[in-house]
């Protein structure tokens, strides 16, 4: 197995072999990302960071796994300070980026853009999210969040939110049949998991439960993942209250839960959480997007060839 | 043979002296045929067309083409559409070469992505493609940026 040059844009290409070996690294460069020791494996290494779209943690996390590692970020900046402005195709931006960088992370607003980047690029393209495709550094930092706060074999995890049109829950579904995961789904009948989705699920004989309400879940599970619920998905404000309401995550609700659920939330989050879940011990999703950090340590150190 | 298959023979499908039939074409598909060979625009032969007609599997169209055969491009799209056509090739009002219809695994420039935020369908140097599978009946199509689903209506996005 190696990962020197790969390019990572979908989870599917990705065996738990391959899932578990960017785990184990992560682990391993945890202290690290804590800057409980130091490393320079990257010195002398750049990253080209090119974000298209608007971002916080991925981008930030991703500059900072880098520095960490003693390698050097060189940012495309401002869409409209470039020449992408002047109407720069992608193909031909990449083609020059690659001469200046080791790796590239791209954000697009459309999808299949991390392929076709990746067609066009002589350095590996780490893929931080193309449009409502694929965001597979998301999905690795969750299964090492699930991995380090709860356990990945023989997990009972509840996906509760919009899972029709949320990138990170159809990436962390296809990636959790490959640990033989339960999977409960929740959410309103207008967000529910796109069925082909549930198909290719069962398909795998992961056991797949639908309901509507979390009260239905809370008492069995071992990680309860919310999304985020966009009111623009509803044109009736009065029903996404509703909906809303129905998948609000608070105290109360959590005192069914085992006392070790874990709480997560790909951030960030609107009203899905009660901001009084913060102080109790389930609330997992600041821990959640410090790890992204040593999984995208990982990722750079090994598709730059710096670890194997 | 039954009557029906007899009238079909004796009325409805004139034997051609030079050309092709398209046979077993999924009904409903033969307009989207003549689109993929351009006809009438590509040419001022006649071409006959059955649509709806029995067969044993069912329902069926058929094409006929007088006074030319398809090249190899042509026949690959129509295998999108009609996976399960045969080509027949007639000269001198025989049967001079039958084949049917291959399916390739990936095909590139022949069906445009449905989905108007993929990266292909930007202005970017690439061409369409599609990875392609079949359910017996209907190809499916899966795009190779995109990765979304192609099948009912193939025909439709042809290039």
């Amino acid at each position: 197995m190696t990962f020197k040059d790969l390019h990572i844009i979908s989870m599917k290409s990705f065996s738990r072999d391959m899932i578990d070996h960017v785990l184990n690294t992560a682990e391993m460069l945890e202290p690290i990302a804590r800057d409980k020791t130091k490393s320079d494996i990257l010195k002398g290494k750049v990253l080209g960071v090119m974000f298209f779209e608007p971002s916080t943690r991925t981008r930030m996390s991703f500059e900072t796994a880098m520095m960490r590692l003693g390698g050097d970020v060189l940012s495309l900046g401002s869409v409209d300070a470039s020449s992408i402005a002047k109407g720069e195709t992608l193909a031909d931006t990449i083609r020059v980026v690659d001469g200046y960088a080791n790796a590239i992370v791209l954000r697009h607003n459309k999808e299949g853009a991390a392929q076709l980047a990746s067609e066009f690029s002589s350095v590996p393209i780490l893929n931080a999210g193309d449009g409502a495709g694929h965001h597979p550094t998301q999905t690795f930092l969750d299964l090492y969040t699930i991995r380090r706060e709860s356990h990945l074999d023989g997990l009972k995890i509840a996906l509760a939110g919009d899972l029709k049109y949320g990138r990170t829950v159809h990436s962390l579904c296809y990636a959790l049949s490959l640990y033989g995961a339960e999977i409960t789904l929740i959410s309103p009948k207008e967000l529910r998991l796109p069925a082909e989705i549930i198909e290719d699920l069962k398909s795998r004989n992961i056991k797949v439960t639908e309901t509507e309400s979390i009260e239905d879940a809370i008492e069995d599970i071992d990680v309860l993942y919310a999304t985020r619920v966009q009111k623009e998905r509803f044109p009736d404000p009065a029903e996404y209250r509703k909906v809303a309401n129905s998948l609000l995550i608070t105290p109360e609700l959590l005192e069914k839960a085992k006392p070790e659920l874990k709480v997560m939330h790909p951030l960030p989050r609107t009203n899905e959480i009660d901001p009084r879940v913060d102080n109790t011990k389930h609330a997992c999703y600041f821990k959640q997007s410090f790890y992204g950090v040593p999984v995208r340590m990982a990722l750079l150190a090994l598709v730059m060839g710096a670890l194997e | 043979m039954s009557i029906e298959d007899q009238q079909i023979r004796e009325i409805r499908v004139h034997p051609i002296e030079n050309g092709t039939v398209i046979d077993h074409i999924n009904a409903g598909q033969a307009l989207n045929v003549l689109k993929i060979l351009n006809i009438p625009t590509s040419s001022s032969r006649v071409v006959s067309v059955l649509i709806n007609a029995p067969s044993i599997h069912g329902r069926k169209d058929v094409v006929k083409i007088e006074g030319r055969e398809l090249n190899v491009e042509e026949v690959d799209k129509i295998a999108l559409i009609a996976p399960n056509a045969t080509i027949n090739i007639i000269r001198n009002f025989e049967v001079s070469e039958k084949d049917i219809v291959h399916i390739h695994s990936q095909i590139e420039g022949v069906v445009r992505c449905i989905n108007p935020n993929c990266i292909s369908n930007s202005n970017e140097p690439v061409t369409s493609k599609f990875a392609v599978s079949s359910n017996g009946r209907r190809s499916i199509l899966r795009c190779s940026y995109c990765e979304r689903i192609i099948s009912d209506d193939i025909g439709e996005h042809l290039l």
